[in-house]
């Protein structure tokens, strides 16, 4: 169906699932109780992280997954994407047409010229040819081109590009909401569905990523089953081979380069489409390290692989970095209270201020012991699983 | 295990109880149950303390939130209770706010625009807060105004010293109790020409951003409207560590002061790095070759070690001001975690006192209510003097303390002495001075 | 005239740190194949080794003086360090004083212990793995260590001087021929440099002329040669990531009177660095030095206002401009070998 295996379109199916029913299934615990404030993450701003980070890893494990070329760049295409988007706004009105489209193409025109420059290399040389290039459009974007007193004010530098009362935006009208809109529908307008004592918020500005996450999920399958994919593959597993065929490998890895790019001007666009600001800091070299980590965590080269790793990442950074003395108390209540200070003290140190420790011991943890990351482990378990099992045989091939 | 258990969103809960024997669902669009976003129906209100807690300010970061805690604590009428008894306006009675008790949510803003505002957006859509406080950067603190705005919150600013927070964006849900660039300017000019003369000739260098770019220009202003000379303003990049290079410059420019517009570890790096290469041993035009950091911090005065001794700037506030305010909030502060309180501690503990008072005021939360309770407001007592809370920007008028680093210091807190205080008249200026012009404060916004 | 000879002070000075955390870096990557992301990590440790050593000498008991009061009000508390304890004031002055360079003493058993602790306990489990797990894994690693750091140390920046008599500047223009206080130096900074090229040359001199140097620069060579040689080449590999790590943390040692460390720096360092190498040619010990001090001194020249007035912001690319202009040039760096990391 839709031009897809059989086990792809179970794949796309899962994935739909997931992205409908996700404001239920992490609001799994009830309003108001300890476990629902520190665990529960069924609220749209982070849904909505979950939706688009998956968009970018999704793109980026094109590049990285199918043909092996390590980009340390990546967050600059989608810094790029948020600028686009951030001027459409300030110069056109709210509406997240245009925004996206112009995110799409800013980016993918960025990543032309920088995939044009840095595949002359490849290897190690290649990674450091994209992250200095990123690097350099971090620093234009943070200072060189933010300078609010400069005729050449682009990025509004360490503050933020962001939409003023003052801005043109000619194509407001009076009835259109104040804040990015689809047809008048605002990303931010939500509905809460109480079910006893929970609480499901459904939020446009999410199910509209999720439908994008789709999108995106569902041509990252066709680029992997197509000609196109087998040859970036053939480029990851033996170039030189394919070159001495006098095969010219260079097209096919620019032209995953540009996609991986649009796919992060998408989510760049995306995200100032939920929250209309675009800071410097997303394009700098350490969040382009994030998103390596995330293809990694997720299980790189596989299809799901990205949207799970970036879930994961996102997942803790919010929650980990939320928790306070004070809640570590409320939640280790039923213990006695001297073990209960003693166990306070132990934690204090991973939570709040300390989540980067945990976050880094985590990704060390899953390199060290999942290199195929968090499907790997899937399948492990999923093996564990069928051996116990063994009188009943399943035929399950384990996703990809 | 005293405790109770937290609630947040009561309101949820209350629609829950009722829907619960039924288990049907309810369908709530968002907000319809009330007037303004996450308005608190239980016994709790739920604050959201948002400040750095990793990167280059999470110490200061730190010590925000360590005067958040004990602010709560006052409000709850724990404790011994610090400024409220000082404070001019008396409706803090130890009851929390509006008799609901204060419970509190924490985020780490990272120093970074991005992190910043989503890590605000979680704790309102997620924790429920009304009101966003805290940050220690003008980039953050212009970003979250801006979130609060749009989300219908009101957002009391923490450490942020940009002409820009109250000038170009100013938001009507955003009020800010810390100084600004031009008030150091103001406030430095006089005393910089009575010790310096008005002969100088003075070389900026400046934290390429938004903060720095603005002080530049106040300070350029105020010591050029006194008959100096700018030799040059260069902008370094903000994540540099080694200014070796953009000093050198300085040594033979002709100038005899230099105007050190970085904060934190910029600002400790480059005056360490003047130091190294004899600046202040030099004379240059039959003049001492002078070093001034107009914005001083005292944490951060601590990483410059000897090399703040003698030199000149502008600070909010400082824990050796012997006013009742202060001294009340340097007990119970000192008390409590055993030294005194910073600048940033104080200008956050100020803000949650004001909002709660703000509230209790108004006689509700709605952002509408607090704001117009805020706009024009004038107290005592909270440590700057008299002190007026504009209502063209939302921002604080007060005295404004010109300070010295100290040359024998009694403790390792000791770093710098008051040399004056400015009074608040030598201070202001028009809400719509070109510096601050172009700004837009808007209507106030309730969210939902 | 004078400026331009102080900018090219300032950049082999700036020169002098990429140049130890680079040949690290290339030593690393020569021998044992691993890029080593947590480098500038190892750096930040031997900075916090001078930090630790100064807080050593000051850990003191309290004695209460009650003719004076702290900020309370409550009778204030003397503090007395050990040593000045232990070995009266003069001679614990002047080891207070001199805490940095006695650092070193400290610091080159630790970084041993560090690199060796790294390696055989990390870094040897992923040789065989692709580039970009040791480099996430690393990646990781130093995320970790500068965390812990964090933790200790908090986030400001520590002062930590030299010693007197290495506060001031020189003046080097009077040598030269010009006015006096033209040329003026730190002299820590000019202590800096010599002390890096002492290092350098001695990294030199050890590949040179030790019989373990020649296995390790046959190692970088050609690899699988010298495996078949029937060489225990674990051994050496633990032994060239602790020199590695010994150096960087030097580094950081004698860093900290230039620039007050704090936990992050690490991180910007980091990058540099690996510019360096790459600009140098990976695996080429002479380019990372080579390359390190020529970025350095670009970098000072691209800082000079008269260049900034021509090019605004300038000063904050022109490392990454010079990388992608080497790299596509010359392939393989400045002083890059045919055959290695090509692909």
């Amino acid at each position: 169906m839709l031009g897809l295996e059989k086990k792809d379109f179970t794949l796309l199916l899962i994935v739909t699932v997931m992205v409908i029913f996700a404001p239920f299934v992490l609001n799994p615990f009830p309003e108001g109780t300890a476990m629902a404030q520190m665990f529960n993450a069924g609220y749209p701003d982070l849904m909505q992280r979950f939706a688009i980070f998956g968009i970018l890893v999704i793109g980026f494990n094109i590049l990285f997954g199918l043909t092996g070329y390590l980009s340390f760049g990546h967050a600059a295409f989608l810094g790029a994407g948020s600028y686009a988007a951030v001027w459409m706004f300030k110069l056109l009105g709210y509406d997240i047409i245009p925004a996206i489209l112009l995110s799409i193409a800013v980016s993918g025109l960025f990543s032309l010229a920088v995939g044009y420059v840095s595949l002359r290399r490849s290897g190690i040389y290649f990674s450091i040819l994209t992250l200095a290039l990123a690097q350099m459009m971090f620093n234009m974007a943070y200072s060189v081109l933010g300078n609010p007193s400069s005729s050449y004010n682009l990025t509004n530098g360490e503050t933020g590009l962001q939409v003023y009362n003052s801005d043109p935006q000619v194509l407001l009208s009076a009835t259109d909401p104040n804040f990015p809109h689809l047809f008048g529908l605002s990303m931010r307008s939500e509905t809460h569905l109480l079910v006893g004592n929970w609480d499901f918020t459904l939020n446009a500005g999410y199910y509209l990523s999720g439908l994008f996450l789709l999108l995106a999920f569902y041509i990252s399958i066709r680029i992997f089953r197509s000609p196109f994919g087998l040859m970036l593959r053939a480029v990851k597993s033996n170039q030189q081979r394919l070159n001495y065929t006098g095969l010219n490998t260079r097209p096919y890895t620019l032209m995953a380069f540009v996609i991986s790019g649009m796919y992060a001007g998408l989510a760049g666009g995306l995200l100032a489409c939920m929250d209309p600001l675009a800071g410097a800091e997303r394009m700098h070299w350490t969040a382009s390290g994030e998103i390596v980590i995330m293809s990694i965590l997720g299980g790189i080269g596989t299809l799901i692989g990205p949207i799970l790793g970036a879930g994961f990442n996102e997942y803790f950074k919010n929650i980990l970095s939320k928790i306070n003395d004070s809640i570590l108390h409320e939640w280790l209540s039923f213990l006695p209270d001297g073990f209960e200070d003693i166990m306070v003290t132990l934690i204090h140190p991973f939570v709040g201020k300390g989540w980067h420790l945990t976050l880094g011991l985590l990704f060390m943890m899953v390199i060290i012991f999942l290199p195929g990351g968090l499907v790997e482990g899937g399948q492990r378990i999923g093996k564990l699983f069928r051996r116990k099992k063994a009188d009943t045989p399943s035929d399950e091939t384990p996703v990809e | 295990m005293s405790k109770s258990i937290l609630t947040r969103r009561n309101v949820l809960q209350t629609g829950a109880a009722a829907g619960a024997g039924l288990a049907l669902p309810t369908i709530l669009t968002a907000g319809s149950h009330s007037g303004y976003t996450n308005a608190p129906t239980g016994s709790t209100v739920t604050l959201g303390f948002n400040v750095p807690q990793t990167g280059a300010y999470a110490d200061e970061g730190a010590d925000e939130l360590r005067a958040y805690m004990l602010a709560v604590e006052h409000l709850n009428g724990e404790g011994d209770g610090g400024m409220l008894s000082t404070f001019s306006s008396k409706t803090l009675e130890g009851n929390g706010i509006l008799g609901k008790k204060v419970e509190y949510v924490t985020g780490d803003t990272q120093t970074k625009s991005d992190a910043a505002r989503a890590s605000a957006k979680s704790m309102i859509e997620k924790d429920g807060a009304v009101m966003i406080t805290g940050g220690s950067s003008s980039g953050v603190a212009i970003a979250v105004q801006g979130l609060c705005q749009e989300a219908g919150v009101i957002f009391m600013a923490g450490l942020t010293h940009s002409n820009d927070t109250t000038g170009k964006d100013k938001k009507a849900n955003g009020f800010r109790h810390f100084f600004n660039g031009y008030m150091s300017a103001a406030a430095l000019a006089p005393v910089l020409q009575a010790r310096y003369g008005s002969d100088r000739n003075a070389y900026h260098l400046t934290a390429d951003y938004t903060w720095g770019w603005t002080q530049e220009e106040s300070i350029a202003a105020a010591t050029e409207a006194m008959g100096w000379n700018t030799v040059n303003k260069v902008r370094t990049p903000l994540k540099a560590t080694d200014f070796s290079s953009y000093i050198a410059p300085v040594l033979n420019s002709g100038a005899d002061i230099l105007v050190l517009n970085h904060y934190g570890g910029n600002m400790v790096n480059s005056l360490t790095n003047a130091v190294q290469f004899g600046l202040r041993d030099k004379v240059v035009n039959n003049k001492n070759f002078e070093i001034i950091v107009p914005l001083y911090s005292r944490l951060m005065a601590k990483g410059a070690g000897a090399n703040v001794k003698g030199i000149f700037g502008s600070t909010n506030w400082h824990w050796s001001l012997q006013d009742e305010g202060s001294k009340a909030f340097v007990k119970s502060f000192g008390t409590k975690y055993g030294f005194p309180p910073s600048q940033a501690a104080h200008t956050v503990y100020c803000q949650t006192l004001l909002y709660a008072d703000a509230c209790n005021r108004a006689g509700t939360f709605n952002p509408c209510g607090v704001g117009e309770a805020l706009e024009g407001f004038e107290f005592d007592g909270l440590g700057n003097g008299k002190t007026l809370y504009r209502a063209d920007d939302h921002q604080c008028f007060k005295d404004v303390l010109v300070v010295k680093g100290k040359e024998n210091p009694t403790s390792e807190f000791d770093l710098l002495e008051i040399v004056e205080v400015t009074p608040m008249e030598q201070v202001k200026y028009a809400p719509d001075h070109p510096m601050f012009a172009g700004g837009d404060l808007g209507a106030c916004n309730p969210g939902a | 005239m004078d400026a331009i000879i102080l900018q090219i002070l300032n950049g082999l000075d700036k020169g002098s740190a990429y140049a130890l955390i680079a040949l690290g870096l290339t030593l690393i990557f020569g021998t044992l194949g691993v890029v080593n992301f947590a480098h500038g990590a190892l750096f930040v440790i031997g900075a916090f080794c001078a930090v630790t050593l100064n807080r050593i000498f000051s850990i003191s008991f309290e004695t209460t003086d009650p003719t004076k009061v702290d900020f309370l009000g409550n009778p204030a508390t003397i503090k007395t360090t050990y040593l000045e304890h232990w070995f009266g004031a003069g001679p614990a002055a002047w080891m207070t004083d001199w805490s940095v360079p006695l650092a070193i003493l400290m610091a080159i058993p630790v970084m041993l212990l560090v690199g060796v602790i790294m390696e055989r306990g990390l870094i040897k489990h992923f040789y065989k793995r692709p580039h970009a797990d040791q480099i996430l894994v690393t990646f990781g690693l130093a995320i970790v260590l500068q965390e812990i750091i964090k933790f200790f140390y908090g986030a400001n920046p520590i002062q930590t001087a030299p010693p007197d008599v290495f506060i001031g500047t020189m003046d080097l223009g009077v040598w030269l021929g010009f006015e006096a206080n033209a040329i003026a130096y730190p002299y820590w900074r000019m202590v800096y440099f010599l002390f890096s090229t002492v290092i350098i040359g001695g990294v030199f001199a050890f590949l040179q002329f030790t019989t373990f140097g020649m296995v390790v620069r046959a190692g970088m060579a050609d690899r699988e040669t010298v495996g078949l040689l029937g060489i225990d080449i674990d051994k050496r590999f633990t032994i060239t990531f602790a020199i590695a790590a010994t150096v960087a943390g030097l580094a950081g040692v004698m860093y900290t009177p230039i620039t007050p460390p704090t936990y992050d720096i690490g991180v910007e360092l980091l990058v540099l660095s690996f510019v360096v190498v790459v600009v140098g040619g990976m695996g080429s010990l002479p380019g990372a030095v080579l390359a390190g001090f020529l970025l350095g001194i670009v970098e000072s020249f691209a800082s000079m206002n008269e260049v900034k007035n021509i090019l605004p912001g300038i000063d904050q690319i022109i490392v990454y401009l010079m990388a992608i202009i080497v790299i596509l040039v010359r392939p393989r760096g400045l002083m890059g070998r045919k055959g290695v990391m090509e692909d």
